[in-house]
């Protein structure tokens, strides 16, 4: 249970990671929190020859507002994102999701965008980099790019990024005040990966729902947005006829996995139970909206 | 391939310099280039907890940090904590309420103990238990444990 050797290298800056990235070919890896990376590098399951270790480049620690969406850094961690008051007030659903997030030692350590680009299907991360419309702030030796979290998630611990690319900051929506959300997450154990999850948010205008958002996770091999359970509850009152409706379709729309933790029809009824939840809770939140 | 580093760490306010592989664990740099061997290493992939640390003043998985990476850091481990003769604050409180039995995992739950006296408005037994959840106890059933919590936190003046 000891890794493989490897050089290390302390970056300044991002064009100091992104050189050291280029030039180890495809066989450097990023290190921010290392809550993830190391586990897998002690059971020498990831063998970078190089390590490129981005902790002390200054000026992405932080969160701050930009043209009324929000930015995390690359550096900003699981603490962070679970107590700062910009993300309380305008995305409560991020902040109230951050308690499933491993433990405390873990969230100390760990990382927003380390998260998003390991992109473990049971994460919570990148189910909600999808539910906000994340844009994810990539840097290369090539210059800079933005890629939408639609995009950014191609696969079961695999993403968009080249082998030269560090992913800088996250940019994500704010929420309007009296936005309904819900996050429900099952787990064996608190703080385990979760076996689902379903993340919501909604506004509530003239009695009916709108901009009506719903992503799972745990239930198949990426974390996705369920558009089509959206159609179902925009515009509607919520009544419990269009939630089965939903509840039911979104059931339909998975693909779940059967492991040792569940099966997969145990994890499809589970989704939609969640699912039920989340969605009453969301609606239960949102204030009505005056129209504009 | 890998060249070796010469790193500084200050462990318990004394600065250590070594050399070493950026391969090294920070627990096995601690256990075994230092002699440090309160820390203790369960199972070298971040779920057991044996292993914490403070690394500039906030918990962290010894098994899950380079050394390389703590150079110029600031560590503390269970050896700061007290001594044979004079036990810590916590570690007196783990021994007043029973809250060890093999002691295996013990300097982690003191470390990550310290991290939440520090930082953390914990107030009930649910939050010091959703707290503690990072670290493991294969022999206690942790009732004794939050027991030894909740009286420290509340020495703290955070419950009545």
């Amino acid at each position: 249970m000891k890794p493989a050797a490897f050089d290390y290298v302390r970056a300044d800056s991002v064009a100091h990671a992104v050189q050291a990235l280029a030039a180890a070919g495809d066989e450097a890896k990023i290190i921010a929190g290392g809550q993830s990376l190391l586990p897998m590098m002690n059971f020498r399951l990831v063998k970078p020859s190089v390590l490129v270790d981005i902790n002390h480049i200054a000026g992405l620690a932080e969160v701050r507002e930009r043209g009324g969406r929000l930015v995390l850094g690359a550096l900003v961690r699981h603490r962070v994102t679970a107590s700062d008051p910009l993300i309380r007030r305008h995305v409560p659903v991020l902040s109230a999701a951050m308690k499933h997030v491993a433990h405390l030692t873990v969230r100390n350590r760990g990382t927003f965008c380390g998260s998003i680009c390991h992109a473990d299907p049971a994460a919570e991360m990148p189910m909600l980099a999808l539910l906000l419309n994340a844009a994810v702030h990539i840097a290369s030796p090539r210059g800079a790019r933005v890629v939408p979290a639609a995009a950014f998630f191609v696969g079961a611990l695999a993403t968009a990024l080249a082998h030269d690319e560090l992913v800088t900051e996250i940019e994500i929506d704010t929420l309007p005040a009296g936005t309904g959300w819900g996050f429900e997450e099952f787990a064996r154990r608190h703080g385990d990966y979760a076996l689902a999850a379903v993340a919501v948010t909604l506004q509530r205008r003239r009695g009916v729902a709108v901009d009506v958002r719903i992503a799972v996770m745990g239930v198949g091999e990426m974390a996705i947005r369920l558009h089509a359970v959206e159609r179902v509850l925009e515009g509607s009152d919520f009544s419990d006829a269009r939630l089965g409706e939903a509840v039911a379709l979104l059931r339909s729309e998975i693909e779940p996995n059967s492991d040792l933790n569940a099966s997969a029809d145990f994890r499809r009824h589970l989704a939609g139970g969640l699912a039920r939840r989340a969605l009453g809770d969301a609606w239960g939140r949102a204030k009505e909206q005056s129209v504009a | 391939m890998s060249d070796n580093r010469k790193i500084t760490v200050t462990v318990n306010g004394v600065a250590h310099t070594r050399t070493v592989e950026p391969r090294l664990l920070l627990s096995d740099f601690l256990r075994q280039e230092l002699g440090l061997t309160g820390t203790h290493v369960g199972c070298e992939q971040g779920v057991c907890g044996a292993c914490t640390i403070l690394l500039d003043g906030r918990s962290a998985r010894a098994c899950l940090t380079f050394a390389v990476q703590a150079d110029g850091a600031a560590i503390e481990t269970v050896e700061g904590q007290g001594s044979m003769e004079q036990l810590g604050r916590i570690q007196q409180a783990f021994r007043d309420h029973h809250a060890l039995q093999c002691g295996f995992c013990t300097p982690g739950f003191v470390m990550v103990v310290t991290d939440i006296l520090r930082h953390h408005d914990v107030e009930t037994d649910a939050d010091i238990r959703e707290a503690l959840s990072g670290n493991l106890c294969r022999c206690t059933g942790y009732e004794h444990i939050v027991n030894a919590v909740r009286e420290l936190v509340r020495e703290r003046g955070k419950l009545p």
